[in-house]
């Protein structure tokens, strides 16, 4: 009967353990991800050369603690000796760690010098994040001109645990940055609505995109492959599901994606000038509205109040629709409400606004053409 | 100030009959007693208990995050309730539960440690005290506003508040009271200091702990403001118009963290120092020898007082800096290193050769001494740019500041309790259930937070709902060791509940080694008014 309290323990340890490794599938991650370039190499080795010196001086002081508790003990009958303050001791545990701190600094400086150094880029990229995606325009270099909007492609249903999730789940993007390997790329980051913060460990790039600002920073990969982040300053709701996806092509391939990609951009570009029909719009608009406007108005139109008001049975979507087209091209100051007149096209927000007004309970009838968005632009 | 001294300094006779009436409380009695009194034991009580029920507010809120991180993909709360939580339990640990507790051991120690009668100004004392209640009010009613508590972090960085609902103003105006409070708490703690020591009591004869109060009091004084005036910016271009933090009027978003840092690093010692000075205190009386080093002791505080406030930028190293700029924070932050070093080998030289015992006060102590350690390395190493780019806003980061902060800070606010608890209540605490406190508290904390570099170095930011599959096992990992933390902490209460009402008697000098004034002069527990004339020296 004794033992009846210590096996439930063990069962209930077992569960326990259980539990915690029943998802031990992937490798336990315990490092810096693997490097992609010289850079991150080098920071790497910074890193290692600063946990070695820590450790030594980690083991050492706590040697002599452990030690003491062990040797000095009360217990064994140990006398306490009541010396203190000694000069010379105390000079030198002064001085030897100022000058371990040196020894790790200069090599730090280096790192640091070179980590700033963002002149003569091959390819300028920039950057801009927006609640909750990030923006790609391609500056200067080859692909310059492309633009494009990168949204994680992770399905709800994934996130709401309706379904298996998949290898690269939040880590996944519909549109990815691609880039030529060995090329230095400077990326400049800004962001339209509040900060988040660009990342990309495997190139040791890090850097703040702020609104109203620009910034750089560059990286040079080593290495062909997808590389995959996440934004890293808490920027609102949807934080956790603004992934950044960097695939890194040769010369050749990334050659033959500029062309494609502009060829692609150039098929897709809507025409403005046609008159579309409703259910055009209305199927439009719904991929636009799942791209853009779900995470806050929610799949059901009934958003989160007061935060992120309700679209069904909005008196702005039901009202005049000069009032909506002018919400939507410019934005709500101060909320998460973007102007998204520099994001998407007549087309889009055309599409988008009648879907709006044709969905859920709202039944307006009323068809948005591009030409109406256009005329308040 | 010796007009104080004077009308407490009554000859012995009239002393007594003085007694019979005040001996125990002040004039009131239930109640009233504690919303009137000024007397430092009943306030100094008072932020004890209050502090350690926002710690478990707030250790709450930290279960609610650790459960959503269980596992992927989201389950108990919504991304936006997420981000409450983290906001409210970053505000309520920092600035409800450890900065009252240091304040709660100031009012009870100092004062008896110095030879005082009680504290300088002890109306204003009491008024400071009932600020707190207010102040988290506020924070609390927010959840219950129009879009919920704000979601922004306890950094509280624009332009992200302007994003939030009517929850962010009340945060905002609870930041005003808490701060109000610290800074009359410090005038408080200042002038008893420098005018109330016992005659005799130079300043560098004031035990340790009163020494790290003074400049913390100062650090107090000088951030507070800082921070006043931030919120207060961040309040009026949310709803007056202007434009401190948007470019879009000439503002700058990065203008407010500068602002936020230079408060916001001087609080990490405004948090630390005390801590230090209790265990300075702890860790001798179980050495049975004096500090090692009491005068470099007390000049590495100044040291690090004063390297506290050129280092704030070491933060914001992905601001995009100009590169002399990262420098010059760079080497600024690595010379904390000299001054908290000599810190910790004061602390080892004191524990060697001593005669040691390790009651409760003493294990925490130690604990404390390991893991802050621990927590000061992995300072060291986010203090080169270019290994904290890598790492800034990584839960590396989270760990890093939960070591010092909660194995610093907390660990040394147990260290302090577990000490003065016969003092305080002339009872002992049951020191079987306080070891085994203290050992499920450094298992589990280390079980929830060591893993938390791992997960920082392999890429996971910090304030993330959901992660990818990668990180799922140190998650869980984290998670089950946050729920153990957490339900020992139950332990302590019934420890503490334990000992008042049923504890051994505790005898007048319950530790052997004990040497400040509150242990050799006065009675256990102290009597409610004490050294009504300084002592001797």
């Amino acid at each position: 009967m004794a033992s009846k309290p210590a096996r439930s323990i063990a069962t209930w340890a077992a569960v326990f353990l259980g539990l915690t490794f029943s998802g031990l599938a992937p490798a336990l991650e315990w490092n810096l991800q693997p490097a992609g370039s010289k850079l991150a190499a080098d920071i790497h080795d910074l890193h290692e050369y600063v946990m070695i010196l820590s450790t030594a001086i980690f083991v050492g002081v706590f040697g002599f603690m452990f030690w003491a508790c062990y040797a000095h003990r009360k217990s064994k009958g140990h006398k306490a000796e009541q010396f203190h303050e000694n000069t010379t001791v105390e000079m030198l545990w002064t001085v030897i760690p100022a000058l371990i701190l040196i020894g790790i600094a200069w090599p730090a400086t280096r790192v640091v010098v070179a980590q700033k150094d963002t002149s003569n880029p091959a390819l300028t990229i920039k950057v801009t994040g927006y609640q909750w995606k990030w923006g790609y325009d391609y500056l200067k270099g080859e692909g310059e001109g492309i633009s494009f909007i990168s949204t994680l492609a992770t399905p709800r249903e994934q996130i709401e645990n309706r379904a298996p999730k998949g290898e690269n789940y939040l880590l996944e993007v519909d549109n990815e940055l691609v880039i030529p390997i060995g090329k230095k790329v400077r990326i400049l980051t800004t962001a339209a609505d509040v900060i988040h913060s660009w990342w990309m460990p495997a190139f040791g790039a890090k850097q703040d995109a702020i609104p109203g600002f620009i910034r750089d920073l560059w990286l040079r990969p080593e290495k062909t492959g997808t590389f995959r982040s996440q934004c890293v300053e808490l920027c609102g709701k949807e934080h956790g599901f603004m992934p950044i996806v960097v695939r890194v092509v040769t010369q050749d391939e990334y050659s033959k994606w500029v062309g494609e990609k502009k060829k692609a951009l150039a098929a897709a570009a809507d025409d403005p000038n046609r008159e579309y029909n409703i259910d055009e719009l209305r199927q439009r608009g719904e991929r636009v509205y799942a791209a853009n406007c779900v995470a806050c108005h929610q799949p059901t139109g009934k958003g989160a109040p007061p935060a992120f008001p309700p679209l069904d049975g909005s008196a702005v979507v039901l009202g005049p629709q000069e009032r909506q087209i002018k919400l939507v091209l410019n934005g709500k100051p101060d909320t998460a409400m973007q102007a998204f007149g520099t994001q998407l096209n007549d087309v889009e927000l055309a599409a988008v606004i009648t879907f709006t007004r044709n969905n859920w309970s709202n039944r307006t009838g009323q068809v948005i053409q591009p030409s109406d968005v256009k005329a308040l632009r | 100030m010796s007009a104080v001294v004077d009308s407490h300094g009554h000859p012995a006779d009239e002393h007594g009959q003085h007694d019979q009436h005040g001996a125990h409380h002040g004039p009131y009695g239930g109640i009233m007693r504690w919303i009137t009194t000024t007397n430092h034991k009943d306030i100094g009580t008072m932020y004890l208990w209050f502090s350690f029920m926002m710690f478990l507010v707030g250790g709450t809120m930290a279960l609610v995050i650790r459960a959503e991180l269980f596992q992927p993909g989201m389950q108990l709360v919504d991304p936006d309730f997420f981000n409450q939580m983290n906001t409210m339990h970053g505000l309520i640990m920092v600035f409800g539960a450890i900065m009252p507790a240091f304040v709660g051991f100031a009012n009870w120690q100092i004062p008896m440690m110095i030879g005082a009668p009680d504290m300088a100004f002890a109306r204003l004392n009491n008024w400071s005290f009932w600020l707190l209640p207010f102040a988290a009010s506020l924070l609390v009613i927010s959840f219950f506003t129009p879009g919920g508590a704000p979601g922004v972090g306890w950094t509280l960085y624009a332009p992200l508040t302007v994003q939030m609902g009517i929850g962010m103003d009340l945060t905002i105006f609870a930041v005003h009271l808490l701060g109000m409070s610290s800074i009359l708490g410090s005038i408080n703690i200042i002038t008893t200091i420098l005018n109330m020591r016992a005659p005799s009591m130079g300043l560098m004869r004031m035990p340790l702990f009163v020494w790290t109060w003074l400049i913390t009091a100062y650090l107090l004084l000088a951030t507070m403001p800082v921070l006043a005036g931030a919120v207060t910016m961040t309040l009026t271009d949310r709803h007056f118009g202007t434009t401190f933090f948007n470019a879009v009027g000439g503002g700058d978003p990065v203008l407010y963290q500068h602002l936020f840092w230079f408060f916001g690093h001087p609080e990490v010692y405004i948090i630390a120092l005390p801590a230090f000075g209790v265990v300075s205190t702890v860790i001798p009386a179980f050495s049975r020898k004096p500090l090692f080093g009491y005068t470099s002791m007390v000049y590495a505080t100044f040291g690090i007082a004063f390297l506290s406030f050129i280092v704030w930028a070491h933060h914001m190293y992905t601001v995009g800096m100009p590169v002399e700029g990262q420098l010059f924070f760079m080497y600024a932050t690595t010379l904390i290193a000299v001054p908290t070093g000599v810190k910790v080998f004061n602390w080892v030289a004191t524990m060697w050769k001593g005669s040691l015992t390790f009651e409760t006060p003493m294990l925490f102590a130690i604990g404390f001494l390991f893991l802050f350690t621990l927590g000061g390395f992995t300072g060291l190493v986010l203090s080169m740019v270019p290994i904290d780019i890598q790492l800034h806003d990584t839960y590396y980061v989270v760990a890093h500041f939960h070591y010092v902060m909660v194995a610093g800070a907390l660990f040394a606010a147990f260290a302090g309790v577990y000490f003065w608890l016969p003092k305080w209540t002339g009872r002992m605490y049951d020191e079987r259930l306080g070891q085994i406190h203290f050992w499920l508290t450094m298992i589990f904390f280390n079980v929830t937070f060591f893993v938390q570099h791992f997960l920082g170095l392999a890429g996971m930011p910090r304030r993330i709902p959901d992660y990818p599959l990668m990180f799922e096992t140190w998650n869980r990992i984290s998670s089950i060791g946050a729920f153990g933390f957490g339900v020992s902490q139950l332990l302590f209460l019934y420890i503490i509940l334990k000992a008042i009402r049923h504890g051994e008697k505790a005898p007048r000098k319950p530790w052997e080694g004990a040497v400040t004034l509150d242990w050799t002069r006065l009675p256990t527990p102290a009597p409610y008014h004490s050294f009504e004339t300084p002592p001797v020296l």
